[in-house]
C-alpha cells in the first residue's frame, strides 16, 4: 500500500477532528470514573476532588477508590490504548502493510513469554512486570539483529519475518512454560496474563510506564515528517534525504518502549493497535503528522471505553484481550461499509 | 489313577489359590467394571485420585502426577515420598503416557473428580485400548464418605474406607449440627484470594470455594443467578472494595506478607480486623490443589475459623490426628510449626 494524500476530502478538517475527539474522551474518562462496583455518588466524587485539591484527604473508602483505583486505572487505559494504537500507526507506516501491528516485531509475545517465567517463578507482581518489559525489549532486540545479520536486499521483509519466527519461538516456549505450570496456581494467572487486563493496575503502575511512554513518543513526534517518508519506501527515501537504517532503529526502538512498557502493566491486549490506526487513517488521512495524534487520542478513547464496560458489564471482570475484539469489529466493519476514506 | 486324583487335586488347588473371579464394580457414573479381588497397584489418573488412593491403600500407589517437592516429603510416609512422577491422564492436558501407565502395569486406574461424558469416554477408551479396568469415582466434597467406602472396596480395603468415611461424616454432621443454630446473616463474608496480587478469586459455587462455602462461609464473590461459568474469575480492587470481606483466606504467601502494609487492602475489614488466613498446602493444599480429600482438614480449619465459638478445639491436636490417620505420618512440633505458620492468621511476627 502505498500512503499519499487522500483523494476525498477528510470528514471533518483533521485538527477538527482531533480536537472533539480530545473533548469527548475527557468527557468519557469522567464518566468512567463515576461508575464501577463501589457506590460513588456525584456529588461524593466532587467532595472528594475538591478534597484532594485542597490537600484535605477524608481517609474514606470511597475516596480511596475513586483516587487510588478508578483514576490509575482510568489512566493506564488511556495511556495503553494510546500508546498501543500510536504504535500501530507507526508500524503500519513503516512496513508499508495495513496488517500490521505492534505485535509484528514479537514485543508482545516477548512481553507474554518475560512474564509467564515470572508467574512460573511465583514473583513478586513488581518482577512480573519487570521480566515482561524486559522480555518485548529482548526479542524485538534479537529480531533486529537477526535482520541486520542476514543483510538481505529487502530488509523490511527480512526484519517481519525474523519477528514472525521469532515470536513463534517466543510462543512455544510459552506453551511449554504453560504445561510444566502448576494448574491449580500458575495456570490461571498465566491465562488472565495473556487475556489482558487492568484489573490490578495501581498508581506506582502508571507513574512507572509514563516516563517509558514519553521516552518513546518524543522521537516519533519529533521525527514525524521522516516517518512519513520512510512510509514511501527505502529508495524513494534516500532520494529524498533520508537515511531508512538508521532511522528505522531509532522508530523501531521507540515504538518498542512503548509498546512493552504498557503490556507490562496491562497483559497482551490485541485489535486495538491493528485497527484503531485504521479508523484514524479514514478519519484524518494518511499523513503521519496528523495520524499519529489521532491514532493515540482513538486508541485512549477506545481502550477507556472498553475497560469501563469490562469492569461494570458484570460482576467480575472480563478480560481485556477478549472484550477489545467483540467491541470493535463490528465498529470496524459499519466504518469499511461506510466508505474507504483516505486509503489509498 | 491314583495320579490322575493327586493331579486333580493339585490342579483343583490351584485354581482355588488364583483370582479367578474378578468382582463386579459399579462405579460412580454407573459404569459396570470388572475390578480384580487383588489390587496391588492403582495408577491414579490425576492429582484428586493419587491422593485419594494414598489415603486408602498408600502401597498400591505406583508414582505421582508430579514428584515430591522437598518441601513436601516430610508429611508423606517415606515409602511414598521418591515414587516416580507419572504424569496425569485427565483434565487440562495430558502428560501421562499410556506406554507409561502400562509400563506400570496397574490392576486399576482410577479418577476421583468429575462424572462428566468426557470422562466417561475418555475412562471407556484408556480401558478399551489397555485392557485395564478404569472406575470413575464422583470427586464431589459432599460425597466424599461414599467414595471412601466405594475405593476402599475396591481397593481390599474396606475397614480402612469405612473408618475414613465415619471420620468425614461426623465431620459434616457436626458442622451442620453447628451451622444450624447460626442464621445466615451472622455467617462471615469470606474473600478467598488468589494469585500474588489477591485478585483470582473463585466465584459462588465454583469447586475453588466448595469447601469455604460448605464451612458456612459466605461467599462474597457471588454472581447471584447470573448464569455464568463457574470457576475461577479476576477481581478488581474496587469491587474486593464493594464487597468489604471481614475474612481473606490465601494460599499465596506472597500475598499473605504484603497484604497488611498495603495501603488499598488496609480497607478492606478483614484486613483491619486481622483476619486475613494462609492456608496451609503441605502435602496437600487444605483449601483446593487438588479437589480432593485434602480438605477435609482444611474444613475443620475453615470452620474453627468463622465460628470460634462452636469450634475452639486445638488445632494443632486436630491436625496431628488427622495426618496420622490420613497420610500415615505423625508430625513433630517443628513439622507443624512449619505447616500452620499463617493458618492462625493475622499480621506474621
Amino acid at each position: 500500500m502505498s500512503v499519499r494524500e487522500a483523494p476525498g476530502a477528510p470528514l471533518l478538517p483533521a485538527w477538527g477532528i482531533v480536537g472533539t475527539r480530545t473533548v469527548a474522551t475527557i468527557l468519557l474518562a469522567i464518566f468512567a470514573s463515576l461508575v464501577g462496583a463501589y457506590p460513588v455518588t456525584l456529588g461524593e466524587a466532587a467532595r472528594i476532588f475538591t478534597g484532594w485539591l485542597a490537600g484535605r484527604p477524608d481517609g474514606s473508602t470511597a475516596e480511596t477508590v475513586l483516587l487510588e483505583v478508578r483514576l490509575p486505572r482510568i489512566a493506564a487505559a488511556l495511556l495503553v490504548g494510546a500508546a498501543l494504537a500510536g504504535s500501530g500507526a507507526v508500524y503500519q507506516g513503516l512496513f508499508r502493510n495495513p496488517l500490521v501491528s505492534p505485535d509484528i516485531l514479537g514485543v508482545s509475545t516477548g512481553a507474554g513469554l518475560g512474564a509467564v517465567l515470572g508467574i512460573f517463578l511465583s514473583l513478586p507482581i513488581i518482577l512480573i512486570q519487570g521480566f515482561a518489559f524486559i522480555g518485548g525489549l529482548a526479542t524485538v532486540a534479537v529480531v533486529y539483529a537477526i535482520a541486520a545479520a542476514v543483510r538481505g536486499r529487502e530488509p523490511v521483509l527480512v526484519l517481519v519475518l525474523a519477528g514472525v519466527v521469532v515470536g513463534a519461538l517466543a510462543g512455544s516456549m510459552i506453551s511449554l512454560l504453560k504445561v510444566l505450570a502448576d494448574p491449580y496456581d500458575q495456570l490461571p494467572a498465566i491465562t488472565f496474563w495473556l487475556l489482558g487486563s487492568l484489573s490490578s493496575i495501581r498508581p506506582a503502575d502508571v507513574w512507572s510506564v509514563l516516563p517509558a511512554i514519553l521516552a518513546g513518543l518524543v522521537p516519533l513526534v519529533l521525527l514525524r515528517w521522516r516517518i512519513n517518508v520512510l512510509s514511501l519506501g527505502d529508495d524513494e527515501a534516500r532520494t529524498l534525504g533520508v537515511e531508512a537504517g538508521k532511522l528505522r532503529i531509532i522508530v523501531i526502538g521507540a515504538t518498542t518502549l512503548m509498546t512493552a512498557s504498557v503490556v507490562a502493566i496491562s497483559g497482551v491486549i490485541g485489535w486495538v493497535g491493528l485497527v484503531m490506526p485504521h479508523i484514524a487513517r479514514m478519519l484524518v488521512g494518511p499523513n503521519f503528522d496528523r495520524l499519529l495524534p489521532a491514532s493515540m487520542l482513538l486508541g485512549a478513547g477506545y481502550l477507556l471505553g472498553v475497560d469501563t464496560l469490562a469492569r461494570t458489564m458484570s460482576q467480575v471482570e472480563t478480560p481485556l484481550g477478549i472484550l477489545t475484539a467483540f467491541v470493535g469489529a463490528p465498529f470496524f466493519l459499519w466504518l469499511l461499509a461506510r466508505g474507504r476514506h483516505g486509503w489509498e | 489313577m491314583r495320579h490322575v486324583i493327586a493331579s486333580t487335586i493339585m490342579l483343583l488347588g490351584l485354581f482355588g489359590a488364583m483370582p479367578l473371579r474378578a468382582g463386579e464394580f459399579t462405579d460412580s457414573a454407573g459404569r459396570k467394571v470388572n475390578v480384580p479381588q487383588e489390587v496391588a497397584k492403582v495408577f491414579a489418573s490425576g492429582p484428586p485420585a493419587s491422593v485419594l488412593v494414598y489415603v486408602l491403600k498408600p502401597d498400591a500407589l505406583t508414582g505421582w502426577p508430579r514428584s515430591l517437592r522437598e518441601n513436601e516429603k516430610p508429611y508423606i510416609a517415606p515409602a511414598q515420598r521418591e515414587l516416580p512422577e507419572l504424569g496425569r491422564l485427565t483434565g487440562r492436558g495430558d502428560t501421562a503416557n499410556l506406554e507409561v501407565v502400562l509400563k506400570t502395569a496397574p490392576d486399576l486406574i482410577i479418577d476421583f473428580g468429575s462424572v462428566r461424558d468426557t470422562y466417561i469416554s475418555l475412562a471407556d477408551i484408556v480401558q478399551t485400548r489397555t485392557s485395564i479396568p478404569y472406575i470413575l469415582i464422583d470427586g464431589r466434597f459432599e460425597a466424599t464418605a461414599t467414595a471412601l467406602r466405594l475405593v476402599g472396596d475396591a481397593l481390599g480395603v474396606p475397614e480402612r474406607g469405612e473408618k475414613l468415611a465415619e471420620y468425614t461424616e461426623t465431620l459434616f454432621a457436626d458442622l451442620d449440627a453447628a451451622l444450624a443454630t447460626i442464621p445466615e446473616g451472622q455467617r462471615p463474608r469470606v474473600y478467598l484470594a488468589r494469585g500474588p496480587d489477591g485478585l483470582e478469586t473463585g466465584l459462588k459455587g465454583s469447586i475453588n470455594t466448595e469447601i469455604i462455602e460448605r464451612a458456612g462461609g459466605r461467599n462474597v464473590a457471588d454472581p447471584g443467578d447470573a448464569d455464568v461459568r463457574r470457576g475461577i474469575v479476576q477481581a478488581s480492587m474496587e469491587q474486593v472494595l464493594a464487597a468489604n470481606p471481614d475474612t481473606i483466606i490465601t494460599w499465596d504467601s506472597t500475598f499473605f506478607e504484603k497484604v497488611w502494609s498495603d495501603p488499598l487492602w488496609a480497607k478492606v475489614d478483614a484486613v483491619q480486623k486481622g483476619r486475613v488466613y494462609l492456608s496451609p498446602l503441605l502435602p496437600f493444599g487444605w483449601i483446593d490443589r487438588p479437589p480432593s480429600l485434602n480438605r477435609l482438614i482444611g474444613l475443620r480449619w475453615l470452620a474453627g475459623i468463622f465460628f470460634p465459638e462452636q469450634f475452639n478445639q486445638d488445632l494443632r491436636a486436630q491436625v496431628r490426628s488427622f495426618y496420622s490417620l490420613f497420610y500415615h505420618v505423625d508430625l513433630d512440633e517443628a513439622a507443624l510449626d512449619t505447616l500452620l505458620a499463617g493458618a492462625r492468621g493475622g499480621r506474621p511476627q
